[in-house]
């Protein structure tokens, strides 16, 4: 396992102010081909062809972020990422992101072994449900957490695959795929030791 | 401000058609909007629909009508001629000033008729090629039209993909189905059927008009919805409060489809019909190897809208499909409209949204060096 990775300080404020959006852009190398699952209104991937001079691809249910994100010049199709993958030839991007997203999918391993078949590299970012928050909402209430990142009543969140830092590891490692870089974040603030109790959200970088 | 605008003709010496024969003395009407930039690199070509023709936008200088798309095409539209130079031509084949089956054969002196060669959607490609080469355009900045346009903007991308930056189609499939075949099918026999059709030999006297507009009225079915029919007309009657209990017009919906098809006569040639419900028929990119190789740097922007049943959505995801597979950059979106498949002509708020961003993106981005083989 590689160690816990150092964010350097960038200039990605402007990404709607998450902190997932400003580790992708670190990783992502200049000029390469990224595919953007979920891509909402393209924000990253805007930001991405405008800094990293990158092809850029996105896919959104959301016909109204849709919309938004080709009037942005983003060349985004509405699709449903559980089986908007299959088209693509292998190989077909440098890098295939997920971001917060995994939890909701309803097939989380076909999605990832499509990730990893279309692109070289897959970037996973999600929250984590092993956060010490979950753990003691759950604890002490008795019920299905509700925490400051999963704040959905059961009966209504998206989220249909809970997984912890711990959880996503062990995956990658059965399949036979290997994580290259991760970074763990609360809030904003960096998580360098107990990752899978302190922190919020999780992005991994993960190749073959 | 209103835009005057003037048709324009450009005459061609020859044209060799996909099917082998070669027409001569070709003319093609055409209008322009916007001026033409010094490098040259902002020209966007119009293609219309079936029944459309060169006068897509402004006020024409002697009809003093506005063009089919006037909402889509001006200054601060979609197709914003401030920044692009906007060309749009009736198709060969028409009625509206290009070469048809009325026009004359130089031949003959007389009418082509039915003995106009058979025509494909290749074929009128082909001459707006010639026709942007006239004009002195190495590279369109798109080519983009719903419908039967959407055909030519696709066929643009297996006949010269090096020559346009984008292409965008609207509303349109990469291949006649069995259900549009059948629809162009009861359209001819309805024109072919009227005695007045007379084996398409009616120049010199009374043309078709009951068989035409008969065709032009099951078009207008396949353009609207069940539902922006209900909206429109319900069961209405028409001027009267209660069935007539005879045959004559009853409801508001009859009365409509009467009133689109007699207008129609006045300004569709019937073997014009033919011809072009042929070339749609005959139309099938996903059989043409050509059709957007792997190597083209050409980008896509396909829109569908969710109540069109003649063109439906799925023929849209087909075409992306097609082109994902071949890793082309291809965007699309299948717009929320109730108004079925005219939608792309009346429902224009969205597509002016998805339409302004994909084409600046475009014309922002650095010119590909085009291929010249």
């Amino acid at each position: 396992m590689p160690p816990v990775s150092e964010v350097e300080s960038t200039q990605v404020g402007a990404l709607s102010g998450r902190s997932d959006f400003a580790i992708i852009s670190e990783i992502v190398e200049p000029g390469s081909r990224v595919l953007d699952l979920g891509c909402g209104e393209a924000e990253l991937l805007a930001w991405l062809m405008e800094h990293k001079g990158v092809q850029a691809r996105g896919v959104e249910i959301e016909p109204a972020k849709l919309r938004k994100a080709i009037g942005r010049g983003v060349s985004a199709y509405q699709g449903d990422i559980d089986e908007g993958l299959a088209d693509y030839p292998d190989h077909a991007f440098d890098y295939v992101i997920l971001s917060q997203t995994l939890q909701e999918t309803r097939a989380p391993l076909k999605v990832l072994r499509e990730m990893l078949r279309v692109g070289r590299q897959a970037i996973v970012a999600f929250p984590n449900f092993g956060h010490w928050s979950v753990r003691f909402s759950m604890l002490f209430s008795g019920q299905a957490p509700r925490t400051k990142l999963f704040p959905y009543e059961w009966y209504e969140s998206p989220n249909i695959h809970f997984l912890t830092v711990h959880d996503f590891e062990t995956l990658v490692e059965r399949q036979g795929f290997r994580v290259e870089r991760r970074y763990f974040l609360a809030g904003s603030r960096r998580v360098t030791v107990l990752p899978n109790l302190l922190a919020e959200t999780a992005v991994f970088l993960v190749g073959k | 401000m209103e835009m005057i605008v003037q048709t324009q003709t450009a005459r061609f010496e020859t044209v060799a058609l996909e099917s082998g024969a070669v027409l001569s003395s070709v003319e093609v009407a055409y209008e322009t909007y916007g001026e033409l930039n010094g490098a040259r690199s902002n020209a966007i070509l119009i293609l219309h629909a079936f029944s459309g023709d060169a006068h897509a936008a402004g006020v024409g200088a002697e009809s003093g009508k506005p063009g089919w798309w006037d909402s889509m095409v001006g200054p601060g539209k979609a197709f914003d001629t401030e920044s692009y130079f906007v060309i749009c031509s009736n198709v060969l084949g028409g009625c509206q000033g290009t070469t048809g089956p009325q026009s004359m054969n130089p031949q003959t002196g007389a009418p082509y008729a039915m003995t106009f060669p058979v025509i494909t959607i290749a074929d009128m490609v082909r001459v707006q090629k010639m026709l942007i080469d006239a004009l002195g355009i190495g590279q369109l900045l798109a080519v983009a039209g719903g419908s039967m346009g959407g055909m030519q903007a696709l066929q643009w991308a297996a006949s010269y993909p090096e020559m346009t930056r984008a292409v965008i189609p609207i509303a349109t499939t990469a291949r006649h189905s069995a259900q549009q075949i059948a629809f162009n099918e009861v359209a001819r026999q309805s024109i072919m059927a009227d005695p007045d059709w007379n084996g398409g030999d009616y120049y010199s006297g009374k043309p078709p008009a009951r068989g035409l507009a008969i065709a032009r009225m099951v078009g207008h079915i396949t353009y609207m919805s069940d539902e922006s029919m209900r909206e429109k007309f319900g069961r209405r009657l028409r001027e009267k409060k209660k069935f007539g209990f005879d045959f004559s017009v009853d409801f508001e919906v009859e009365s409509y489809l009467r009133y689109r098809g007699s207008q129609f006569v006045g300004r569709f040639d019937a073997n014009s019909y033919l011809y072009i419900t042929k070339a749609e028929d005959y139309f099938d990119l996903l059989s043409t190897p050509s059709f957007a190789p792997e190597t083209a740097s050409v980008r896509f922007l396909v829109i569908s809208f969710t109540s069109d049943w003649l063109y439906p959505s799925y023929q849209s995801q087909e075409i992306v499909r097609v082109l994902r597979r071949r890793n082309l950059d291809v965007a699309y979106c299948d717009l929320q409209s109730n108004y079925g498949h005219d939608a792309f002509l009346v429902d224009v708020a969205e597509q002016t949204d998805v339409m302004r961003g994909f084409l600046t993106s475009t014309y922002k981005e650095k010119p590909a060096v085009a291929a010249r083989v």
